[in-house]
């Protein structure tokens, strides 16, 4: 009996010699069907899974874009946990330091003081992350970044308020004026800020809320369909800027058909192409989450700062709570004008020296628009040469934010078209 | 039937001695017919596999380093931190460094976190890849073959024997960095990484769970490394062409631009191990490595078997 054959398969049934290669071929052909089968399954599964997460929209009674508004407004979701997947695309090579994102970087990179939360927030400027976010009322917030085996995270217990960073295991310890703020129109919203205000400046509610806000005769509002959502049926809410000039294309809000929550948040470059900035729930929980969620005590051996310019923070962050770039301008700032108005404001300021460091940071307070100032001596390598009744000067250009810094020291920044900026700075 | 045709040589005498410990109850001598094989005789067989895997020096050597590498680390970190600094300026090296020295458990997730890139995996694809062929090589795998225990059963044995060197792999970087962790740092409550603390008892379970997940890992690399022994006859070749998988596809998974490729890859999701340490924990990233080790494991282990049972066996 030939050893080299297999011991299953045709042992002792006798096969005559002629029968056993073609026999065997096919065997072979068979058993090695097995593994490409295997794959073959793997593939197709994955293939349904995604088409069927992507189709099936579900079927909402139809509703008009006010009562839709009207219904985020009204929403009061008080407790809620789950996973955002956040991602943006300015169109930058890759980003310096420097440049945030509307409120992320609000009150962030403007103070320099403290390297720790809000310098962390900005990389949420650019690349696709992964937030966890908690909430139980009004002062128990809790937003995660994960990242690759660390974590960030920012917890809101009451007035006390803490950043962990487990890569470095620094904590950074400040206490919210809880009641300052909490109550006055729009500062409720940076009240709740105020102290965890980069806490939910990234949920897609949050983005959402101030898109609509910004919602007036220079915008079209739709309601576009529905989706689903982690798992929730949502209306789909698309916001379009009326202005010509404006590099936003569209705003669409998923919002939630239940509870009236946004649940995604996708703001689109009218040049096309991916979107700015995409901020999905994947996973939606409105029970309570558990009480341990929002306790931190320092860990052994953390270092641990104090935030010690509170009332300076509290009040930078008033100023510089524009919304999306462009939207309510950070009026307050001083030495900023805001031209044009809406989606097509510009915002307008004077640099006196050291261009590119104060640029990168007056650009900031001008919120969102921080996004266009690279910091340093990366200003000469993206600008583009213009010139006109202004003189000449540098155009810096990203999909979103355009800014125009002319020799004099002007500085025009806004999500508007470079002609318009240029057509502002006569 | 039983005698080989080359002058019998000391491994193939040992081949000998191997296969009738595995079928001793056989008394040496097996009917080439013999069916209905007891279950008891099937375990004889995946134990006597895994013996052979771990009675190896080579086995054993690989055992020896990576129990080294905490006991490196450890040491490493009480020295640089022995006049009151802190780790690596903080943030660098491996993850959960900056938590060393607070915490002694910390030793276990770094020590993990440092060998999973490559070291375990390097360690796995050796064995993984010397099981046929070098069974093969050395001219003993004909002899396994005359047993009635068929080539199915035997490929069942090699995989089993590997995956228990995976796990038995992981725990040994594990408990070395755990003791080297309690003698070297001070033990007590450990702070996740969402910033929860927990009992140092709940610490020591999920550093469990940890070591299972990354034992779990390993499973991908193994079935790979199965297959590619089933290629070949040289032992060595099998080991070079899976540590080589390996490093291809660690590197593939460097670049931005082969984004589309790499959730495919087993190493992507290996760090996902870090997600047990989040409160509550995040299971995205820990199930999508596990499916990926089984998708792994079924693609190659079928293909192992489809090649293994099809193949002419000369050596």
């Amino acid at each position: 009996m030939a050893r080299n054959e297999a011991h299953q398969g045709n042992t002792g049934s006798g096969d005559p010699a002629s029968g056993i290669a073609g026999a065997r071929g096919r065997r072979k052909a068979v058993r090695y069907a097995v593994p490409v089968a295997v794959a073959g399954i793997a593939a197709a599964t994955i293939g349904i899974g995604s088409a069927l997460a992507s189709g099936g929209d579900p079927d909402l009674p139809k509703i008009s874009a006010e009562e839709l508004i009207a219904k985020v407004a009204k929403s009061d979701v008080q407790q809620m946990s789950g996973s955002v997947k956040f991602s943006t695309d300015l169109g930058l090579p890759s980003l310096p330091s420097g440049i945030s994102l509307g409120e992320g970087g609000k009150g962030g990179k403007g103070q320099g003081a403290e390297v720790s939360p809000q310098a962390k927030l900005a990389e949420l400027a650019s690349g696709t992350h992964t937030l966890r976010v908690a909430v139980d009322g009004p002062d128990k917030q809790r937003l995660s970044i994960v990242e690759r085996a660390a974590e960030y995270s920012l917890i809101r217990n009451g007035d006390q308020v803490w950043a962990y960073d487990s890569g470095s295991n620094t904590v950074h310890h400040s206490t919210a004026p809880s009641g300052k703020g909490a109550k006055d129109g729009k500062g409720g919203r940076d009240g709740k800020g105020g102290a965890a205000g980069e806490t939910l400046g990234a949920s897609p509610q949050e983005l959402a809320k101030k898109a609509l806000d910004a919602v007036g005769d220079s915008t079209s509002v739709a309601v576009d369909g529905t989706a689903k959502v982690a798992g929730r049926d949502a209306y789909q809410l698309t916001v379009k800027p009326k202005a010509a000039e404006s590099t936003v294309g569209a705003v669409r809000i998923a919002v939630d058909a239940k509870t009236g929550t946004p649940l995604k948040f996708t703001l689109a470059a009218k040049s096309g192409g991916k979107p700015v900035v995409d901020a999905a729930f994947t996973k939606v929980d409105f029970g309570k989450p558990s009480a341990s969620t929002f306790d931190f005590t320092p860990p052994k051996g953390a270092k641990v700062t104090e935030d010690k310019d509170l009332e300076g923070r509290a009040e930078h962050r008033a100023e510089g709570m524009p919304g999306l770039p462009g939207l309510s301008g950070g009026s307050g700032a001083p030495g900023l004008d805001v031209l044009g108005k809406d989606w097509a404001s510009i915002a307008h300021f004077t640099v006196p020296k050291d261009l590119g460091e104060d640029a990168g940071k007056a650009a900031e307070k001008a919120g969102g628009a921080g996004k266009s100032a690279p910091a340093g001596g990366l200003f000469e390598k993206f600008g583009s040469k213009v010139s006109g009744s202004f003189g000449s000067g540098q155009i810096f250009s990203t999909r979103l934010v355009n800014a125009l810094i002319t020799d004099n020291g002007d500085v025009y920044v806004g999500a508007v078209t470079k002609d318009a900026l240029i057509a502002a700075a006569k | 039937m039983w005698r080989a045709e080359r002058s019998p040589g000391r491994t193939e005498r040992r081949a000998e001695e191997r296969a009738e410990g595995r079928y001793g109850r056989l008394d040496g001598a097996v009917p080439a017919g013999a069916r209905a094989v007891s279950p008891f005789r099937q375990l004889s067989l995946f134990r006597s596999e895994i013996g052979t895997v771990f009675r190896r020096w080579r086995t054993l050597v690989l055992l020896g380093v990576l129990a080294a590498v905490p006991v490196l680390v450890g040491v490493a970190v009480k020295v640089e931190t022995g006049d009151g600094g802190t780790v690596g300026g903080g943030g660098g090296g491996p993850a959960f460094l900056s938590q060393v020295t607070n915490n002694g458990l910390f030793l276990v997730f770094t020590s993990l976190a440092a060998t999973l890139p490559f070291f375990l995996p390097m360690a796995v694809g050796v064995v993984a890849g010397d099981s046929l062929a070098g069974e093969a090589a050395s001219g003993t795998l004909r002899y396994l073959l005359v047993a009635p225990a068929g080539r199915t059963r035997l490929l069942l044995a090699k995989l089993t024997s590997t995956l228990v060197f995976c796990l038995a792999a992981t725990m040994v970087v594990a408990l070395s960095a755990l003791a080297t962790g309690a003698l070297l740092f001070p033990l007590g409550d450990v702070t996740l990484l969402s910033g929860t603390t927990v009992s140092f008892g709940e610490g020591l379970l999920r550093a469990l769970a940890v070591a299972g997940a990354v034992a779990l890992s390993l499973v991908g690399i193994a079935a790979l490394g199965l297959f590619v022994s089933t290629l070949t006859n040289s032992g060595i070749a099998a080991m070079a062409t899976t540590v080589g998988l390996l490093i291809t596809a660690q590197i593939v998974d460097q670049f931005p631009q082969l984004a589309a490729v790499q959730p495919y890859l087993f190493p992507h999701h290996w760090l996902s191990f870090a997600d047990v340490l989040r409160q509550p924990v995040y299971w995205d990233q820990l199930l999508d490595n596990f499916r990926l080790q089984a998708l792994y494991a079924a693609v190659f282990g079928s293909a192992a078997w489809a090649r293994f049972t099809t193949k002419d066996v000369t050596a």
